[in-house]
């Protein structure tokens, strides 16, 4: 218990902190908050897992995100069927044929020794293949986009529900990660945090202009939720009946029969939103408890001490038998598939999906703060450190206007140096990140919580 | 004629274009590539610091233009440049000396210090976002074009027009006199032989009496003068955005590790070879093919390689590329 206990203070102060926004400033903001805590929680954990487990720098976080998002997409909403039949055939016939050159490709790997003919021998496939490919999916991708493109224009998903996408954005998510793996795990420390960025851009790229598939800049709206609408829940008298007991106290102070109803109305608004909220921290919190429990059992199996022998002394765990560059693939997938997870859930509560919105500065390196921030190698800590880089990203605004406020307060209100500053108010959380992770590097380099290895 | 036109059309639209875009990677590229070199990081705030750079610029050319003072055909910008290096070297070192020289003296593994430069990274970018907002702005005066593309076809007498702007050629002008100054400085100065020993053996360079201070200060202002010179000459270029400029950070990194990292003359020519592929990749040559080839084999499509929109991804794919064939980079810089 007693060496639990700055774990179990620090996760009481964030939880205190989360409690005092449902107080001061409403129950909703705080909900949204703490959801949003708990996806960033799911994404430190997997970026846990390949930074503090195995060493490994992975700055394509933005990318498996992206892909788990895809997945919410492609699992929930109905397949339109007029696109399929228009360019389905086109489309399938494309990937037969990806999968066909890949199966080439592989095959003189195999079969023939490495030399400067096969090189070329593999580019010139790779080269026709892609000239092919485009003959063959342009006339399918063109019907599939002309199909009421301000509605669909796109193939559209299998019609599940959307809660199956996180396991499919896991798979998709770990998928990219083991073709990633392959191609660059070789590489040292920073050349894989560059690698890594680049390829989480290139697969953005993909998403954004690739119509058929994701609608691109056009978004995904009114995706399926796994919880409640508000509108039916507002009508429902199970609902209704429920929040009156609530507020009984507050409502029984209104003797007026129709101002208590508009009261009464008003409560039910606000809970059916605050309701829906809660459905999804359930469902949010389930998922972090799952993935805690698994994290923490490998963190202190055989394995786990495995890889952190690998993690603090490659040669020697590579001189004791230990296959370094399979763990090392293996770990990278794990850790990209939770990161998927995360992505799927977004997109589960946003109940929208907008290829544009993902950027390299909120998914990827502000995920990595959290990491640092939390501390490394240290699952709490990982989760901590989502929790309160989140909350503090959120509550930097109000913050920096507070602080802008005091600090100007000596000057007019249309002084033009305050009016700027209070213009650049949002500004503000970008500066308390990088001071933030700055004073941890220096001060406490392994993070809140820091790495604890206890032998038993 | 009808090759002519054909010359003058890849001209005007793939590499006058690509020249310039490729001065302004190399000259990221180089800045990359040195601080990697010496000081033995991956500086992921590259991007914030060439917009922090400009910034400068930009507010000097406002507080010139307010004044009244001009360049004429030039650019004010030209003149406000040297004042925004002076900030820029004051802003590089005052961070060496409080966030970077903590971990060179602890000998942080270089893993750190990428991490310490995303911190620099966010800092910065809230800097200048606060101090001159997240819009876009367009600082350029003075003459726009060299010759105008009407103009061109009038002398010529051609059907394709040439377009040179000014900011073009001052690019390319100017990053070919910065270049070959670095490289003067780096080959025969003493300076510039006990950076480049220090860059190549630490130990050995500090045991023949080399200055590791001296020589990080001295990094830093030439990396304080690329960084705003480019930063300036792609502003004047195009326009100011600080989210383009961190974007712009992937392509530079691209150049640098494409040419070699921790090698400034594989970073030059590594701008080029990105900004080249980039365009010419993306470039629809129908009209090209339409005055080359006779009319009966006319092309119907657009005869694109890829889409626009995969302008970056055809520079990130390159690096996965060399990174699988030739780790160093093409030119031999540092081996993996």
């Amino acid at each position: 218990m007693r060496k639990n206990l700055n774990v179990i203070a620090a996760y009481s102060i964030m939880m205190g902190l989360i409690i005092l926004v449902g107080i001061f400033q409403s129950w909703n903001i705080a909900l949204s908050i703490f959801n949003l805590c708990l996806i960033s929680a799911v994404m430190t954990m997997g970026a846990n897992i390949q930074w503090g487990y195995a060493g490994l720098i992975n700055f394509g976080i933005m990318g498996y995100t992206a892909l788990g998002g895809l997945a919410a997409v492609l699992i929930s909403v109905n397949p339109v069927q007029e696109a399929w039949s228009a360019g389905g055939s086109n489309i399938l016939f494309s990937l037969f044929l990806i999968i066909g050159m890949v199966l080439v490709v592989r095959y003189v790997l195999k079969k023939y020794e490495k030399s400067k003919t096969r090189t070329y021998i593999i580019a010139t496939i790779i080269i026709l293949g892609i000239i092919i490919i485009r003959f063959v999916s342009e006339p399918g991708i063109e019907a599939i986009e002309e199909i009421e493109p301000a509605k669909t224009g796109f193939l559209g998903g299998l019609g599940l529900p959307i809660i199956f996408s996180w396991i499919v954005g896991a798979l998709f998510a770990g998928g990219l990660a083991f073709v990633i793996g392959k191609v660059a795990l070789g590489l040292r420390a920073d050349y894989l945090a560059i690698a890594t960025l680049l390829i989480s851009e290139i697969v953005i790229a993909i998403i954004k202009h690739e119509d058929w598939l994701t609608r691109g800049v056009k978004n995904v709206i009114g995706l399926k939720r796994p919880a409640p609408y508000e509108v039916n829940l507002q009508q429902t008298d199970w609902f209704i009946n429920l929040v009156e007991k609530f507020n009984s106290s507050k409502l029984n102070l209104i003797s007026d029969f129709a101002e208590r109803q508009a009261a009464l109305n008003q409560f039910v608004i606000e809970g059916s939103s605050i309701f829906v909220k809660l459905c999804y921290s359930g469902l949010f919190l389930v998922v972090v408890i799952i993935l805690l429990i698994l994290t923490q059992k490998a963190l202190y199996s055989p394995w786990g001490r495995m890889m952190r022998a690998i993690r603090d002394n490659e040669e020697a765990a590579n001189a004791m038998g230990k296959n370094v560059v399979k763990q090392h693939l293996l770990i990278f997938v794990l850790g990209s598939a939770i990161v998927g997870i995360a992505g799927a859930m977004l997109v589960t509560q946003d109940g929208l999906f907008t290829p544009g919105s993902y950027r390299p500065m909120r998914y990827t390196f502000l995920i990595w703060v959290m990491v640092i921030v939390g501390g490394s190698g240290n699952n709490f800590g990982a989760i901590l450190g989502g929790f309160a880089v989140w909350f503090l990203w959120i509550e930097a605004a109000p913050i920096g206007l507070y602080l802008v406020n005091l600090t100007t307060a000596g000057l007019d209100d249309t002084h033009a140096l305050k009016v700027h500053l209070i213009e650049s108010v949002p500004y503000f959380r970008f500066l308390m990140m990088g001071i933030g992770l700055l004073l941890i590097m220096r001060y406490r380099p392994k993070g809140i919580l820091p790495e604890k290895i206890e032998i038993k | 004629m009808d090759f002519l036109n054909a010359i003058i059309l890849l001209l005007n639209y793939i590499f006058v274009p690509a020249l310039a875009y490729g001065s302004q990677l190399a000259l990221g590229a180089i800045f990359v590539t040195l601080i990697y070199g010496i000081l033995r990081f991956a500086n992921f705030a590259t991007g914030d610091m060439m917009s922090f750079g400009t910034m400068f610029a930009i507010l000097f050319t406002w507080y010139f233009q307010s004044i009244g003072i001009s360049l004429g055909v030039l650019p004010t910008a030209l003149l406000a440049i040297p004042f925004a290096i002076i900030f820029m070297i004051g802003y590089m070192l005052l961070i060496d000396k409080f966030v970077f020289k903590y971990y060179r003296v602890n000998k942080s593994p270089p893993v750190q210090l990428a991490m310490v430069s995303i911190g620099v990274m966010f800092v910065t970018q809230a800097v200048v976002r606060i101090i001159i907002g997240p819009s876009d702005r367009r600082f350029f005066d003075g003459e726009k074009f060299i010759i105008k593309a009407g103009e061109f076809k009038e002398m010529t007498g051609l059907n394709e027009g040439l377009a040179i702007k000014s900011t073009q050629v001052l690019t390319i002008i100017v990053t070919l006199i910065l270049v070959s100054t670095l490289f003067w400085f780096l080959n025969k100065t003493k300076t510039g032989k006990s950076m480049r020993a220090y860059s190549d053996n630490e130990d050995l360079a500090l045991l023949s009496g080399i200055d590791p201070k001296k020589i990080v200060m001295i990094t830093w202002i030439i990396a304080g003068i690329l960084a705003t010179i480019g930063g300036a000459l792609y502003g004047l270029d195009k326009s100011f955005k600080p989210f383009t400029y961190f974007n712009n950070m992937l392509p530079i990194f691209a150049a640098a590790i494409v040419g070699g990292i921790g090698n400034p003359f594989g970073a030059f020519l590594g701008g080029y070879v990105i900004a080249f592929s980039e365009i010419l990749l993306t470039y629809a040559y129908r009209k090209f093919f339409m005055y080359v080839l006779p009319e009966s084999m006319e092309p119907g499509g657009l005869v694109q390689l890829l889409s626009t929109d995969y302008k970056f991804a055809v520079s990130f794919s390159i690096l996965v590329i060399v990174l699988l064939y030739r780790p160093s980079g093409i030119f031999k810089g540092k081996v993996l």
